[in-house]
């Protein structure tokens, strides 16, 4: 299978002197974790399907400095951001789509102060664009049917207000989507923004993930749809916690499309 | 003629007004104290959340309940408010009820009509507002940062609205030329027959005492505002005309920091140039917040503003899984140490003299602080478009650069990015493995 990924970088289209359509910022979950990487290849197969000319820098990309600007460290940030925007400029890069709603937040938000100017996407919104262009098409398959529930990822929510082409798309798979009583602009944090992934919490009476995770069960949802790596793992950790694994699955939005036709 | 009454009462006006005034003075000054924040962008898109905000409560009717009763004591507290014009006008010249000699006694009966019918329903829901937060209890009044003078002012608000409204009715009722002209007395007429035993000599001194107490209330309940939450009523509009207009996600970059970072990205920047003129003048740049002082106007106008409604933290993801931090109580700390370098400033002609304490730790501690997850929750249930946020953000810099007091997980982790890039121990030259795995 992973033979078949076409996964080009920046370096090879500058060297036949090309440009690609979108560069795929694929951040240190997508890059690193386990369970992201997954993802990341989901998110893969579709633009290959798609035959979206799309590039990633590989090596060259580094920590878009998200987890440190959150966690009060404005130096480092900028440190990283400079050195990203420095790399990204260098090829001229114009349109960047990402997986991660904190990689697509801070580019598109807080990059441009410091010099990089860019058309961000999140995934969600580029396959959304990819499906109303006509160059992907979604089928139910296997979904048809399953009572999905969305967790809106605080960054991509509240922060960026994109709230429904991740809806659009499980609409797509013919799938009932459902909501959590606290959803959308109300929607409540999986508990690992701003910088919360990387330490233990404060202490407390629960987990925020299992508050979380609690509100979804609630609803009984046959997969929690996710639309972030740190969310992903914040809500798997929860089912699991709550030993539900075997009846509710925790997926990526790309994921459950990808799956839905056999990629 | 007997021109006592008229001196009384512009005696009492212009003391009412005045002390007013000199609050809204130290209120501007203490505001004053932050860095300064450009705030001119944008005007037309500023405007139009004053009046949707402000002016058009959208926030609050976001829950239902609240919002609507709340609608009604602001519409009925703005609108029988244009009965005090008619009463202070009455009071400096000595005339009674002004109105009918300059409107219509049709107009006239209908606007105290409705003023009558609104103060009824302010009644109403003010007594429904006391039930919520002294029956009920609801969760959010009793939260820890909410006992002493913060409970107490919440109530207390309550009670001088439910004196106000029932003296206007009560000089309405014991006005017996005004009962007599049968128009506009919808409400007061229900109320003007317990007062039928007495003698005229008698319900015209309670009717004047109504008025005078009346109006006394509503100049004591103005000075009183300073000190309460009930600030927002004022407030309120400046504070969503300079709310944040960007992408809630998107924090501020620290200028100081942009600099010191080109510098040293920069090959061609001599690292032992001498400062450029005028430079050296200029004080060393402390990063993030320890103190009001170090926050920007902007965040010490919206601790004043704070309506200590709870919102934010009945929200709060941290705060409902019962860690210390309280986005509520961060705008209360930010607005009583706000309060005490005030009066410290005062106390010292007008210059501040160390007093050994500041915002953090004093007041906001570092485990309220790391519990955050800058989620937004917060900024977005808040209804009069206070940033909770920002101010945490602004002491964690100030721990991270000026004490380097991160938990020690976040430090690996910011090592981690500053080594490999990533917030893992990973190499970066490993970052596109996946794609053969
Ligand atoms: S941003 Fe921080 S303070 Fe505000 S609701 Fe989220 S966790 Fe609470
Ligand atoms: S910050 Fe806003 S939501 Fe929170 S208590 Fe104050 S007014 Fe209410």
């Amino acid at each position: 299978m992973s033979e078949l990924l076409k996964v080009p970088t920046m370096a090879e289209f500058m060297a036949q002197g090309k440009q690609p359509e979108v560069l795929f910022w694929v951040g240190c979950a997508g890059s690193f974790d386990d369970r992201a990487k997954k993802i990341t290849k989901a998110f893969v197969k579709l633009l290959n399907k798609a035959n979206v000319e799309f590039a990633v820098l590989g090596t060259e990309e580094s920590c878009t400095g998200d987890p440190a600007k959150r966690a009060g460290n404005e130096f480092l940030f900028q440190m990283q951001a400079v050195t990203n925007i420095e790399v990204l400029n260098a090829y001229e890069v114009k349109k960047i789509v990402t997986a991660c709603p904190h990689c697509f937040n801070t580019i598109k938000n807080e990059y441009p102060e410091l010099g990089g100017n860019y058309e961000v996407m999140h995934h969600t919104s580029f396959l959304k664009s990819l499906l109303d262009e006509g160059r992907l098409t979604i089928e139910g398959g296997k979904y048809k049917g399953k009572r999905i529930t969305f967790h809106d990822p605080c960054y991509l929510g509240r922060a960026n207000n994109v709230y429904e082409a991740p809806r659009e798309l499980i609409q797509k798979l013919e799938a009932e989507l459902i909501e959590m009583k606290n959803c959308k602009r109300n929607g409540l944090c999986c508990g690992a923004g701003g910088a919360q992934m990387f330490k233990d919490a404060e202490k407390g009476d629960k987990e925020v993930n299992i508050e979380r995770t609690e509100q979804a069960l609630d609803i009984k949802p046959e997969i929690i749809a996710a639309g972030c790596p740190f969310c992903n793992t914040m809500m798997t950790d929860g089912v699991k916690a709550k030993e539900k694994e075997s009846d509710v699955q925790v997926m990526d939005v790309a994921e459950l499309i990808a799956n839905a036709q056999d990629l | 003629m007997n021109y006592l009454p008229n001196i009384l009462f512009a005696t009492i006006l212009i003391l009412g007004i005045g002390f007013f005034a000199k609050n809204v003075k130290k209120l501007i000054r203490n505001i004053k104290l932050g860095h300064d924040k450009d705030v001119t962008d944008n005007k037309s898109q500023r405007w139009k959340n004053m009046a949707m905000i402000a002016l058009g409560q959208s926030k609050m009717v976001r829950r239902p309940i609240s919002g609507l009763l709340h609608v009604v004591v602001y519409v009925g507290f703005i609108i029988i408010n244009i009965e005090v014009l008619e009463i202070i006008i009455d009071g400096l010249f000595g005339t009674h009820r002004i109105g009918l000699k300059v409107l219509p006694q049709s107009v006239y009966g209908f606007l105290i009509g409705t003023f009558e019918v609104l103060a009824v329903l302010v009644l109403i829901t003010v007594i429904v507002f006391w039930m919520r937060r002294n029956v009920i209890k609801l969760a959010r009044f009793w939260k820890s940062e909410m006992t002493r003078w913060p409970k107490m002012d919440g109530n207390l608000i309550l009670y001088f609205e439910i004196v106000l409204m029932t003296l206007f009715l009560v000089m309405n009722a014991t006005d017996l030329d005004f009962q007599t002209m049968n128009s506009g007395n919808i409400i007061s007429q229900y109320i003007a027959p317990w007062f039928s035993g007495l003698s005229e000599g008698t319900i015209h001194i309670i009717e004047r005492g109504a008025w005078w107490i009346h109006i006394t209330g509503i100049l004591i309940f103005l000075n009183y505002l300073y000190f309460s939450k009930h600030l927002h009523i004022l407030l309120a509009f400046p504070n969503t005309y300079f709310g944040n207009l960007k992408p809630q996600g998107q924090f501020n970059n620290l200028e100081s920091v942009t600099k010191e970072v080109k510098m040293m990205m920069d090959p061609n920047s001599d690292p032992f140039a001498a400062p450029a003129e005028g430079a050296e003048d200029e004080v060393p740049a402390k990063f993030g917040a320890s103190d009001v002082q170090d926050l920007n106007w902007v965040q010490l106008l919206n601790a004043y503003t704070c309506t200590e409604c709870g919102r934010c933290t009945s929200e709060c993801p941290a705060n409902q899984t019962g860690k210390k931090l309280s986005p509520r109580k961060i705008m209360m700390d930010t607005r009583d140490r706000l309060e005490e370098v005030g009066k410290n400033i005062d106390a010292n002609n007008g210059e501040y003299k160390d007093d050994g304490k500041q915002l953090l730790d004093n007041y906001i501690t570092k485990e309220e602080l790391w519990a955050c997850t800058s989620c937004n929750a917060c900024v977005e249930a808040c209804p009069v478009s206070i940033d909770p946020l920002s101010i945490i953000i602004e002491m964690r810099r100030y721990l991270v650069m000026e004490q380097s007091a991160a938990p020690v997980e976040l430090n690996n982790m910011m090592t981690n990015i500053e080594n490999n890039g990533a917030p893992w121990p990973y190499n970066q030259m490993d970052r596109l493995n996946w794609k053969n795995e």
